[in-house]
């Protein structure tokens, strides 16, 4: 192919794509454009007359409090716990799903039912079943605790809550990947006197990579912007507290624009983080598999 | 020809006749002449402000109609959704039942028009002053009081022969009584919280914010208050949940019967009346335990007062019908049906509403004396700071916390940094 058709093919490939980028821009670039502006402001929405420029006072502001340091090591702690879990599980539900030979259908639809659930309703049955007093999670385990009363049991709870409703998730993008796996080479290793865990961890796992990689980073990007599910069970008391219920406080409480905005923008760039230290990743991950 | 299209034409008139007639209710006879005023309350279970609305609604004689708009229950999503529709200046907002610690924000963000002197010296006549109190800001009136409320010391007769004067009284009582001699409270990280402290400040001679509206905290009183909570988070006598305790918590814990005192509004009267009988028989009430003996304890009043949305269509019609709702009629509506007890003080002697208050002398007595939370715009920011401060009480520091407390209280002021 010449450079001059992939010139005017990449001109054209752009031209159909402007309506996507602009609707993209409309609906998110403004936001997030306004959003840093209002940052700069000391700004409350019940006083507008009020409102004065304040350079990057607010994000001082915000990156000196315990407060945010301490939410954002709780965002991490649920974010890497219920992505472990949920990868582990998800990868035994892709499995199970790709391996099963009758009602195919009724299983891989069963799977997806937690996803289907709506995250507020999730959230409060699995608070109503941690329940002291109407639960019945204590009396099955012999227990009497008191779950979302304390720091630790309440994570437990709230990252057992997102593993339920979201491994469905992580297990159909599994499952896309395991089916890209070519039964050739599996067929190929059994040949060779590969047994089952060599031909997973061999053969499986690495052709699976880049499937895996995505779900990890949609899961670690959706997972860090946790909200509900601990909104419901804790309202962010005992020390469970995320970045995005600081937000809010910031924002819809206490309606301080600039505060909040400046924890929306420190979100933002969280997550540009993490997307960035995947797609870093997939670029070595690529490399290395055209190498070999 | 006459006589063959007459029948016709009988038929032709019956028909538009009775069309018409079933098109009327819906557009001529309600609609453009009858203004309609939105209430935006809380979902009042009993329908009793429903009712009180309908009855001042007639009484205009078709000056207005009032349409209730429900929200939810809890306080601070009341206050959410009312201020996101305010900051937008929703015109749709004509009577606001606004919580007791809204008044300051609402009035200093001009989102609700102050009362004209004439008709707030009829809102005021006959009111418990604390009630009117809640609804002044900077020496003007924002809104009629309506329902007022606050919290009573319920305990076990068949356990306690007394009720305790205070709170080491009580504890050392709960303690002495071993397992059943639980008291439950509010210790989850919420207004409730705010709610104890400012009453064991208050009680303590203390107050939040001065006179000017500055960080007060009398470093004696905050003390007293901290050490207070710290003794009942780390007594036996204190729930196990009361980290994560708000009032129906307690409320659902005291009718199970395993406890012995409980503080709490005088909801949980008619409610222990219909879930617990056994539990209501030996149910006493008395004056919120002082802080220190001979200081009688004083109380956070809450509760209910009407005002009227600065975007208002109507804002005449609004303030006619929230001065009618608010009247006696309305609060004894409010008091027989929803178990509201009333900001006119002369209702405390009405037959009915002591029927429904059989202790309505404390109640008066405790609202006479009832302490007011931190009146500032920025009160939301102020209870967010007590409220994380202070959460969980079993782990406060009398003295380390005072000085925190302070801290957070001041930056709250200041609109600076996260709470």
């Amino acid at each position: 192919m010449s450079p001059r058709r992939d010139a005017s093919e990449e001109r054209f490939g752009w031209l159909l794509c402007t309506p996507a980028v602009l609707a993209m821009l409309l609906v998110t670039a403004y936001p997030i454009l306004y959003a840093l502006w209002l940052s700069l402001f000391r700004y409350d929405l019940r006083f507008p007359d009020q409102r004065e420029y304040v350079g990057l006072a607010n994000y001082a502001s915000v990156l000196t409090s315990g407060v945010w340091w301490e939410s954002l090591a709780n965002t991490l702690i649920i974010t890497v716990a219920s992505v472990a879990i949920e990868l582990v599980l998800g990868m035994l539900l892709a499995l199970v799903m790709h391996r099963v030979l009758f009602l195919r259908r009724t299983v891989r639809a069963s799977v997806l039912v937690p996803y289907a659930i709506i995250t507020v309703v999730a959230a409060l049955a699995w608070k109503f079943a941690f329940d002291p007093v109407t639960g019945f999670v204590n009396p099955w385990l012999g227990l009497e605790q008191a779950w979302l009363t304390e720091r630790w049991s309440a994570f437990l709870v709230i990252i057992l809550t997102e593993v339920w409703k979201t491994t469905p998730f992580m297990a159909l993008l599994l499952l896309a990947g395991l089916t890209l796996v070519p039964q050739d080479l599996l067929d190929a290793a059994r040949v060779d006197g590969a047994n089952a865990a060599q031909r997973f961890f061999r053969v499986t796992l690495p052709l699976m990579r880049s499937a895996i990689l995505v779900a990890l980073l949609f899961r670690t990007l959706d997972a860090f912007r946790i909200f509900d599910t601990v909104f419901v069970q804790t309202r962010g008391a005992q020390g469970t507290e995320t970045v995005s219920i600081v937000g809010y406080h910031a924002l819809v409480t206490r309606l301080n624009l600039g505060l909040g905005s400046a924890v929306s923008v420190l979100i933002f760039i969280c997550v540009i983080a993490i997307a960035a230290l995947f797609v870093k990743g997939f670029r070595v991950s690529f490399a290395a598999g055209e190498e070999s | 020809m006459r006589g063959k299209k007459q029948p016709k034409s009988l038929l032709y008139r019956w028909t538009v006749a009775a069309l018409a007639a079933n098109l009327l209710p819906g557009c001529s006879v309600d609609a453009p002449e009858t203004p309609v005023l939105r209430w935006y309350v809380f979902d009042e279970p009993s329908g009793a402000f429903a009712e009180a609305s309908r009855r001042c609604a007639e009484a205009s004689d078709g000056a207005y109609r009032v349409e209730l708009r429900p929200l939810p229950a809890d306080a601070d999503q009341q206050r959410e959704q009312l201020v996101r529709r305010l900051a937008a200046r929703d015109d749709d907002i004509d009577i606001i039942g606004m919580d007791v610690i809204w008044t300051a924000e609402l009035a200093e963000a001009r989102w609700i028009l102050p009362w004209p002197e004439d008709q707030a010296e009829a809102a005021r006549e006959g009111r418990i002053p604390a009630a009117v109190a809640s609804a002044t800001y900077q020496g003007r009136l924002w809104a009629a009081p309506f329902t007022t409320n606050t919290q009573l010391l319920w305990y076990r007769t068949d356990r306690v022969s007394r009720p305790p004067q205070t709170w080491d009284d009580m504890i050392d009582m709960a303690e002495s009584l071993g397992e059943e001699g639980t008291i439950q409270a509010q210790g989850a990280r919420y207004e409730g919280l705010t709610v104890f402290f400012v009453s064991l400040l208050a009680s303590a001679g203390g107050s939040v914010l001065d006179e000017a509206g500055a960080a007060a905290l009398q470093p004696g009183p905050v003390r007293e208050a901290l050490r207070l909570m710290r003794r009942l988070a780390g007594s036996p006598a204190s729930d196990r949940g009361l980290a994560s305790a708000r009032e129906d918590q307690a409320r659902l814990a005291f009718e199970s019967g395993g406890s012995s005192f409980m503080l709490n509004y005088t909801y949980v009267w008619p409610s222990a009346r219909s879930n617990a009988p056994a539990v209501a028989e030996h149910m006493g009430w008395a004056r919120w335990p002082a802080v220190e003996a001979g200081r009688p304890s004083r109380v956070t009043i809450g509760g209910i007062n009407l005002g009227v949305g600065a975007f208002s269509r109507h804002p005449d019609l609004a303030l006619r019908a929230a001065a009618c709702i608010a009247s006696r009629d309305g609060q004894r509506l409010a008091a027989e049906r929803g178990g509201l007890p009333p900001t006119t003080a002369a209702l405390y002697d009405d037959r009915q509403v002591r029927a429904t208050f059989p202790f309505a002398d404390l109640l008066r007595e405790t609202l006479n004396d009832a302490a007011q939370r931190p009146k500032t715009p920025l009160y939301n920011d102020v209870s967010l700071a007590i409220s994380r401060t202070l959460h969980p009480l079993a782990e406060i520091d009398p003295d380390g916390d005072a000085e925190r407390l302070r801290q957070a209280v001041g930056r709250a002021l200041r609109s600076e940094g996260l709470l």
